[in-house]
């Protein structure tokens, strides 16, 4: 018996191979599609000012889903990120009544949503409760407060210079608000694929035992990606309330499931694991594209949400089919 | 780089191409309402359209978010900003949320106007209310009188002490009750809104007036009530049970007798003079305090120092429309 020459592959596919079949490169790819096929069905769509327009349907949203990805890798979920937004809101409005000037009020809608994303973190990791029923709860709780303090009635004189946020332009086209999304989507970018934190994250959501006796310290972790996204909730709320210029308790109703809607479209994995920044950022511009395209045409919202669901479930079984049909 | 390069110039000719082809001459109002599948508003999109074929040269654009949240509203004002549409006639999900999106609406030369739910005074031009306090309490008086000829007493079934709207049609009905002699207004109760307290405060009124001709309920829940207590108390045409209320509800009552006629805003009238007041101030109409603007088969809008109209009396339901309208909300 001759020992022959053996080749054993020291990974599976190549670098570029892999890259090419990643969910990122699928999600771009319909991306573009998408915005084709809007250039041509709009005579609108290829204008800056409308385009910037249409960034506002993803921006805040977004800031939050980046936290929320984090969260979701490391097999947590936080569904009350839109309740901290009224909470946090509410808080601003009741100070603006005061005259409380524009860096209080940011300073205040941030430590609000500090505070709840520490409230959630506490429930879960100290106490050991599981995260979706946490959530679910202080999401009834957070806008309970905001709907006690304020009925049926709203807050508004936040001075001028609030205005800013979520009306105002850095340079052109680019509002305050695409600029703090490009921020974040980098700083949360580097924090998980770049950092040992980034890895701790990972190895929580795949085996939270196993990063446990590898020495990484899991619950104070978690503790801190609650906090995060409580933070991001409260950052979302600043722009939001500066766009509207206004606080009402049903402010960002609803809002946690397109957060999530767009973290999962990103490729981030349910279950916890796996999920890139650049997938959600991805994600994050396909919605946008596909509501304001859409809105464009004068689509009906029903039909968009039927779209979005198609959407959805479409890139999430695409992969599944393609490998099945490999085989 | 330089195939997506070309690919996005030949998608921005064709664009431009389609859009000078596309710039026709028919004026856009968008009607925006405050979530679709309602029959409310989609009854008031037929009055648009309606306005629209009277006019000839408008395209009506029927609008608005899948569920009541003014984020919803300014996504489609925003893409609606981008068509460049001419006017945008809203129902409001928040007063003020819509306010700094619509006077972005407003800078770009887009004539905007509220109704039925209104806009905060600086977010648009004007605000049409379906109806006003005076044209209501008149109307629930009238109601009444109209099937009472030889006069008698009759008593309102309002919804709670404190319901802001009510008290003040009831105030509006005590005042015009010395031009309809004969009638005597015995004695005003309150059923909170609540279907089985209405029902009660009902039966108490048939046995402390046992002459009572009429119970007017100024609310949609108090009207069904009254019309049901009134039924089983086997004293259909005796007493007539009138006020405001829903078609679709009331058609079980107006069929068997109960109600001889209710009134509610008309909804298709709503969406029609929306649409009428849209194209007027769009094609140079005024809007200051005090201006007078057509709504074609409906009559003048008069604004007041608010920037608000009323369009006209609540519109009366009885057998000869309640079929029409009952399937329409």
């Amino acid at each position: 018996m001759t020992v022959t020459d053996r080749h054993i592959p020291d990974r599976l596919q190549s670098p570029l191979q892999r890259r090419l079949r990643s969910w990122e490169t699928l999600l771009l790819a319909v991306a573009v599609a998408i915005f084709t096929f809007n250039a041509f069905a709009s005579p609108y769509f290829l204008n800056a000012w409308n385009l910037s327009d249409a960034t506002f349907n993803f921006t805040e949203k977004a800031m939050i889903a980046f936290a929320m990805a984090l969260l979701i890798i490391a097999g947590e979920i936080d569904l009350s990120v839109a309740a901290i937004i009224a909470l946090a809101s509410t808080a601003m409005g009741a100070a603006a009544q005061f005259g409380a000037p524009t860096l209080l009020l940011v300073l205040i809608g941030l430590a609000v949503g500090l505070a709840c994303g520490a409230f959630n973190a506490v429930l879960v990791t100290v106490m050991g409760l599981p995260s979706i029923v946490v959530t679910i709860g202080t999401m009834s709780l957070f806008r309970g407060i905001s709907y006690i303090v304020l009925g049926d009635t709203a807050y508004g004189g936040y001075p001028k210079g609030f205005k800013v946020f979520g009306q105002g332009y850095v340079w052109w086209v680019f509002s305050w608000e695409l600029v703090i999304f490009v921020a974040l989507a980098l700083a949360f970018g580097v924090l998980l694929h770049l950092t040992n934190f980034g890895r701790a994250v990972y190895a929580i959501g795949n085996n939270a035992t196993g990063a446990l006796f590898s020495g990484i310290r899991v619950q104070r972790v978690k503790f801190i990606l609650f906090l995060l996204t409580g933070l991001m909730s409260g950052v979302a709320s600043v722009c939001l309330t500066s766009r509207l210029g206004s606080t009402r308790p049903s402010i960002g109703l609803g809002m946690e499931l397109e957060v999530v809607t767009m973290v999962v479209l990103g490729g981030v994995n349910i279950l916890g694991g796996s999920g890139t920044i650049p997938g959600v950022v991805i994600a994050a511009v396909v919605m946008g594209l596909v509501t304001f395209g859409l809105g464009l045409l004068n689509v009906p919202g029903i039909v968009m949400s039927i779209v979005i669901g198609l959407l959805l479930i479409g890139v999430i079984a695409l992969p599944r089919l393609w490998a099945m049909w490999r085989r | 780089m330089s195939v997506l390069k070309k690919i996005l110039t030949t998608v921005a000719v064709t664009a431009a191409m389609v859009g000078s082809a596309a710039h026709a001459e028919n004026i856009k109002i968008a009607l925006v309402v405050k979530a679709l599948g309602i029959g409310f508003f989609e009854a008031a999109n037929k009055g648009a359209e309606e306005a629209a074929a009277e006019l000839g040269n408008v395209d009506i654009i029927y609008t608005g978010p899948t569920d009541t949240t003014a984020e919803g509203q300014i996504e489609v004002i925003n893409s609606l900003i981008a068509q460049g549409v001419d006017a945008i006639a809203i129902s409001a999900n928040d007063p003020d949320a819509v306010v700094p999106v619509l006077q972005k609406a407003m800078e770009r030369g887009i004539t905007v106007i509220s109704w039925d739910s209104g806009v905060a005074q600086d977010g648009r031009q004007m605000h049409l209310n379906p109806s006003s306090t005076d044209l209501i309490g008149n109307t629930i008086i009238k109601l009444a009188a109209d099937h009472m000829p030889d006069g008698g007493q009759v008593a309102i079934l309002s919804a709670t002490t404190t319901s802001t709207n009510q008290n003040a049609w009831i105030d509006a009905a005590k005042a015009v009750l010395p031009n309809y002699p004969g009638i005597e207004l015995a004695a005003v109760v309150y059923g909170d809104d609540l279907s089985d307290k209405s029902y009660r405060e009902a039966q108490g009124l048939m046995s402390s007036y046992p002459d009572l001709k009429a119970i007017i309920a100024p609310t949609t829940v108090g009207i069904l009530a009254a019309c049901q207590a009134v039924t089983d108390a086997g004293k259909i045409g005796q007493i007539n049970v009138t006020g405001l209320g829903l078609p679709s509800e009331m058609a079980g009552c107006v069929e068997s007798g109960a109600t001889e006629s209710f009134a509610i805003w008309n909804p298709i009238d709503l969406g029609y003079a929306a649409t009428m007041l849209a194209y007027n101030i769009h094609n140079g109409a005024a809007t200051t305090p005090g201006s007078e603007i057509p709504m074609g088969r409906i009559g003048n809008a008069t604004l007041d120092d608010t920037g608000s109209a009323a369009m006209s009396d609540p519109f009366t339901y009885d057998k000869s429309n309640i079929e029409q309208f009952k399937s329409i909300f």
